[in-house]
């Protein structure tokens, strides 16, 4: 779906204050797949994500989405092109002055779709992460968890083929996370939305991705397939912290 | 002694001057917060856009943008005032009177209101213009319906302070026989010793201020969704 040909890319001017973000790697991902991203922080995880719908462009290398050569892109058929690709973030970035269904709305209204098809569009993605009550709150009255559904849902407005997701789960507690990882991996059931997730957190791959790639120092080091954990051994509740920290006989102490 | 009676006494005899004070003030004022908007607006949000990082970064553009926005902001305006003559001569055909006054006032307006913009746009986080080009959203786009719906509260907030500091301009307009009730209250109160038509003077200008304050928070905070 995704391929990237021995990408580059540095940041800074000098020669002596250059960073290599990302040095000449060449990764595949594949149609209907969850593939993970994972490293320490710095490691050039999400300049990778942003080659791959050209938020970032490379210094070398190619960016192959669904057949089409996107290096060669200009601006304005690169802004066509990204409508293909949602994208959802760690600090969400909804827009704070509009409403929960605004925001899903403002992908429609850059593409241009009329009002009445909009407000359809809109309820339909907010009841698919299952928002629909809140579709006249303010972001500002909506929990972590509940702003990345947002996210989720403005993302899919387009009904894109590809979701990049930038750490989704970095600023959410467990329990949250494991429903965020719950919408993502419906979406992409569901959907069939290829969905690529760039993430620090190992509990993140391992519950819900197919292909893993590590990336250390800007170079992607390891590259696998994985069996994704079973859903049901996640944390469901605070509950279990204690169950979880000392195992079984924590319980005993109850 | 201060006696209020001896005021209100002068500004009832004064009555109509007042009222065409006033109406020359908002005049004068009203045309410097047009050009703020009109001009100082997309002034602001030039020197918000060709700053390093953001999406129009262009060093000689955003050099030149402040360059003659500091100029304009480092006269002191009465001396803008007389430097402007001929300019305002060939836009209005006079250099006297409250139209050619509002020239150099608008001016100053635009860059005054262009630094607020610049402010309240650099406020807004930076994920929501990368959310906005992830979703291919266009420069114009980006401007309006995202960087300005999210600053709008700074926006209007900057507007209010901006116009307070116009009303303040506009008192010293009488160089230029622009009228106003600044100038009203120096010529009638200052001049003539006639304190305490000047201090009703000010008491009605402390009024006005305070309403245009007070609209302007309450505007504001009912556009800020934020918290």
């Amino acid at each position: 779906m995704i391929s990237l040909h021995e990408v580059s890319k540095s940041y800074g001017q000098q020669r002596n204050d250059r960073l290599a973000a990302v040095q000449g790697v060449t990764l595949a991902v594949e149609e209907g797949s969850i593939h993970g991203i994972i490293g320490p922080s710095g490691a050039g995880k999400s300049t990778l994500l942003r080659l791959m719908n050209m938020l970032e462009a490379p210094d070398a290398g190619r960016v192959i989405v669904a057949g089409q050569d996107w290096t060669g892109m200009s601006e304005t058929e690169l802004r066509q092109a990204r409508r293909s690709i949602g994208m959802i973030f760690q600090q969400f970035n909804l827009l704070q002055n509009r409403t929960v269904s605004g925001n899903v709305s403002v992908p429609l209204e850059l593409t241009g779709l009329p009002r009445r098809q909009r407000a359809e569009r809109v309820s339909e993605c907010l009841k698919f992460v299952g928002l629909s009550d809140k579709a006249e709150e303010y972001p500002a009255a909506l929990s972590g968890g509940q702003k990345q559904r947002v996210a989720i849902a403005r993302a899919l407005a387009n009904q894109p083929k590809v979701l990049l997701c930038d750490e989704p789960t970095s600023s959410l507690d467990p329990k949250t996370t494991h429903d965020i990882l719950g919408v993502l991996r419906h979406v992409n059931e569901t959907l069939g939305v290829t969905i690529v997730i760039v993430t620090h957190e190992m509990d993140v791959v391992a519950q819900i991705c197919q292909q893993v790639s590590v990336m250390e120092d800007g170079l992607l080091t390891d590259n696998f397939a994985l069996q994704p954990r079973n859903q049901t051994a996640a944390i469901p509740s605070p509950k279990s912290y204690r169950e979880q920290l000392l195992g079984t006989e924590g319980l005993s102490d109850v | 002694m201060f006696d209020i009676s001896v005021m209100l006494d002068s500004m009832i005899q004064y009555e109509a001057e007042i009222r065409k004070a006033i109406g020359q003030t908002f005049f004068m004022v009203g045309i410097s917060v047009a050009a703020a908007i009109l001009c100082g607006l997309p002034v602001g949000t030039l020197l918000f856009l060709c700053r390093k990082g953001q999406i129009y970064e262009n060093h000689t553009w955003s050099w030149v943008l402040n360059s003659l926005v500091n100029i304009i902001r480092s006269f002191p305006f009465l001396l803008l005032v007389v430097f402007m003559i001929p300019l305002t001569r060939m836009i209005v055909g006079t250099a006297i009177g409250t139209l050619a006054a509002s020239i150099p006032l608008a001016v100053v307006a635009i860059a005054i209101y262009a630094r607020q913009v610049e402010q309240a746009l650099l406020d807004v986080p930076r994920g929501v213009i990368e959310a906005a080009r992830s979703m291919g959203a266009s420069k114009l786009e980006m401007i309006v319906k995202f960087l300005y719906v999210e600053a709008r509260s700074g926006l209007v907030l900057g507007l209010t302070t901006s116009t307070i500091s116009f009303i303040s301009y506009s008192t010293v307009m009488g160089i230029v026989g622009g009228g106003g009730i600044g100038d009203f209250a120096i010529r009638y109160g200052y001049q003539r010793f006639e304190t305490e038509l000047m201090t009703g003077v000010i008491l009605l200008m402390i009024v006005l201020v305070q309403g245009i304050q007070y609209a302007g928070t309450t505007i504001s905070r009912m556009l800020d969704k934020r918290s």
